[in-house]
């Protein structure tokens, strides 16, 4: 199995017809994603690339069983667009695009929160199980396997997974939390699936400095039964400046590298100090 | 003429087929865009927030002219984003309107925290009985807004006691009731005709940040005057995510180095300097992260973080690498994981840059994923050898920033 979505999970695409919605559709279905439905308002009752369009969510979810929706939508136009998908009912919801406001993302998160909706997002790379991706990161960068990957970032995760594939270690999902100040969904979200999924036998946590998400999860991890292995971005940075990241930033001493390791070594993750150790420490945890 | 300006390809070079949505739908690369105090209180008064009287000026001649329209003693504050500007002598009082114009020539003549003084705020002296402090921001990992505010104001919010601070967070649908402002009045000691006062600022200090799009704004010192509780100070960060609907904003961005300014203007992905000497490029916010860790930890110093993007194309990325030449770096180490973008773009850029401007300095390449053996083949035509090891890379990198020799 895998967490959130698997093989038979049926997406939709929001903003289908665009450059970047068509070509990442492509890569999805190359992916063996199953993508049933998309929305492309004026485009309603026509088909993109063997999909079938609506005008809305709702008329896509009354025609369709739709389990996952991903966001190919401009930055000024995705609270509209992930309200929307909440309030069809959609339960799983991925949202690509960077530069939200921080303001609408509040509202896209705490909306979701109280209609039992996963947003993962905004910002991201979205995720991956074995044949269902949501999202851009290249199919290449995935294999099957018992490690789950939860991470910040994006390049790093393609990075760390690369090298685990190299070794011959799969994947049972990837998640990509996005960069942004307001992520729909936290490492703690996450561990807590991926402790639950029978198939997941250790967890690669790929963090960053800025804000208090690892030191939340450090928390969680203490009552976890499987094995963490950690890798954080940005022992170099400077304090005060944003690391591409909007999250990326120590700011009043707080979120720093130091302080994220020292908790998450305390919490018994193990703590890879380069991304091409990962691997090598998953090997020892999985022999 | 700067490099980067040298870098223009016709369209035929350029190939969009693979893009990454995250840099089309990309507004601009400037986080937080903070606001001068007087812009702030120009946001406050729009909303009824009480503010001394006063008035920008950029001479020491509107300055007097302010201070006479004024009536009473002023205050010239200096206009310059850092805080503690009274600590650098960029705060002065005048009794009088010709006292005004000397003091506003001696604070437009400093530079106050490394940043040179350019416009002024003259305004009444207020009668301050008390200061308070507050302030409306966003707790991302609470998910909410988050109100702090303080009877003992003036200082900073970190050097206060844990136990003097009220702290809140707000339910983004309900917003800030009347019922919890009123009770945050309470909770720092205000009564009657203050409390009211208090209770009204907060509420609209709120309904600032949700509708133009402030990731900060705080007050302080908020003072008590009499019945009177005014706003002495502003400080409005306006998320940049947003400025696609406020195009009223005046953009300030002096806390920029002048590369960065150039970064900016290249339309470079985000760039940070930081001062070494191994110029760095990479694809990605986390693993430009982490290769500056990497250069650090095997005893490099990098100058910067530039996180090309993904899909950024060869003349993005040309443009790009100009930035970096901008630097005079001892080495270039560009590290790219190619999925979205792609290794012969890069290695077309490279070479583009290479021929056509010429790279003084040695260039270490770390290249791996789409379309790599082309960008390898494209390397090599240009006497560049790439490698697949993240490691070995920044390991070469470090060393030759250290002889300063050949590649």
């Amino acid at each position: 199995m895998a967490i959130l979505v698997n093989s038979e999970s049926k997406v939709l695409i929001q903003g289908i017809t665009g450059k970047q919605g068509t070509f990442h559709l492509k890569q999805m279905q190359a992916f063996g994603t199953q993508v049933v439905a998309g929305v492309a308002p004026g485009k309603g009752g026509g088909v993109h690339e063997g999909v079938p369009l609506y005008e809305s969510v709702f008329e896509a979810c009354e025609n369709h069983q739709i389990d996952a929706s991903v966001l190919f939508i401009p930055a000024a136009f995705c609270k509209d667009a992930a309200l929307e998908a909440i309030e069809a009912g959609i339960k799983v919801i991925v949202i690509i695009t960077e530069h939200i406001p921080v303001v609408d993302e509040l509202i896209i998160v705490n909306r979701a929160k109280l209609k039992g909706a996963t947003i993962i997002g905004p910002n991201t790379f979205g995720m991956a199980s074995w044949k269902c991706k949501l999202g851009i990161l290249p199919n290449v960068a995935f294999s099957p396997g018992p490690v789950g990957i939860v991470a910040r970032s994006g390049t790093l995760t393609y990075e760390i997974v690369g090298s685990l594939t190299n070794v011959g270690i799969g994947q049972t999902s990837v998640v990509g939390l996005g960069g942004d100040r307001v992520p729909g969904s936290t490492f703690v979200d996450m561990l807590k699936l991926f402790e639950a999924d029978p198939e997941t036998k250790a967890v690669v946590l790929v963090g960053e400095i800025g804000g208090n998400a690892e030191e939340e999860a450090a928390e969680y991890i203490k009552t976890m039964s499987k094995p963490v292995v950690a890798y954080l971005a940005g022992k170099s940075a400077p304090p005060g400046k944003r690391m591409g990241h909007a999250g990326a930033i120590i700011e009043r001493g707080k979120g720093t590298y130091e302080g994220k390791i020292q908790a998450l070594e305390a919490a018994g993750a193990r703590i890879a100090i380069f991304p091409y150790e990962v691997a090598q420490i998953i090997q020892e945890l999985l022999a | 003429m700067l490099l980067y300006h040298h870098i223009q390809m016709n369209d035929e070079h350029l190939r969009w087929d693979n893009i990454n949505p995250q840099i089309i739908l990309r507004e601009g690369q400037i986080y937080n865009v903070k606001c001068f105090e007087y812009m702030g209180k120009e946001i406050f008064a729009d909303y009824g927030i009480p503010v001394p009287q006063g008035r920008m000026v950029t001479t020491p001649e509107a300055a007097e002219q302010v201070a006479a329209e004024i009536g009473k003693s002023v205050v010239i504050k200096s206009q310059v984003l850092s805080g503690k500007r009274g600590k650098g002598g960029g705060i002065k009082f005048s009794d009088t309107p010709a006292g005004a114009r000397t003091a506003a020539e001696e604070i437009l003549a400093m530079t106050v925290q490394g940043h040179q003084v350019k416009c002024l705020l003259v305004e009444e002296k207020l009668r301050i009985e008390h200061e308070l402090y507050v302030a409306i921001t966003i707790d991302g990992a609470a998910k909410a807004p988050v109100l702090i505010t303080s009877a003992k104001g003036g200082m900073d919010i970190e050097e206060q006691a844990e136990e003097d601070i009220v702290k809140v967070h707000l339910d983004v649908f309900l917003g800030l009731q009347p019922y919890l402002a009123k009770d945050l009045a309470r909770r720092i000691g205000l009564k009657g005709a203050q409390a009211k006062a208090y209770a009204d600022i907060v509420q609209k200090m709120y309904k600032i940040m949700i509708e133009r799009d402030a990731e900060l704004v705080e007050i302080n010192p908020l003072v008590l005057s009499g019945d009177q509780v005014i706003a002495a100070d502003a400080k409005v960060t306006i998320d940049d995510s947003a400025l696609f609907r406020h195009k009223e904003l005046t953009i300030v961005d002096e806390d920029k180095t002048e590369i960065e300014k150039l970064a900016q203007a290249a339309g470079v992905g985000s760039f940070v300097e930081l001062g070494g000497d191994i110029a760095i490029m990479a694809n990605g916010a986390g693993i430009t992260m982490g290769t500056l860790d990497m250069i650090q930890l095997f005893g490099g110093s990098p100058a910067n973080f530039m996180d090309a993007g993904g899909g950024t194309g060869v003349e993005g990325t040309a443009k790009a690498i100009g930035i970096l030449l901008e630097q005079k770096p001892k080495v270039i180490f560009i590290n790219i994981f190619g999925g979205i973008t792609r290794c012969d773009d890069v290695a077309n850029a490279l070479a583009y840059v290479k021929k056509n401007i010429g790279i003084p300095v040695p260039v270490v390449v770390r290249m791996v994923g789409t379309n790599e053996e082309a960008g390898v083949q494209i390397l090599r035509e240009v006497g560049i050898d790439a490698y697949r090891e993240m490691k070995e890379a920044a390991q070469k990198a470090v060393e030759l920033s250290k002889v300063g020799g050949v590649a």
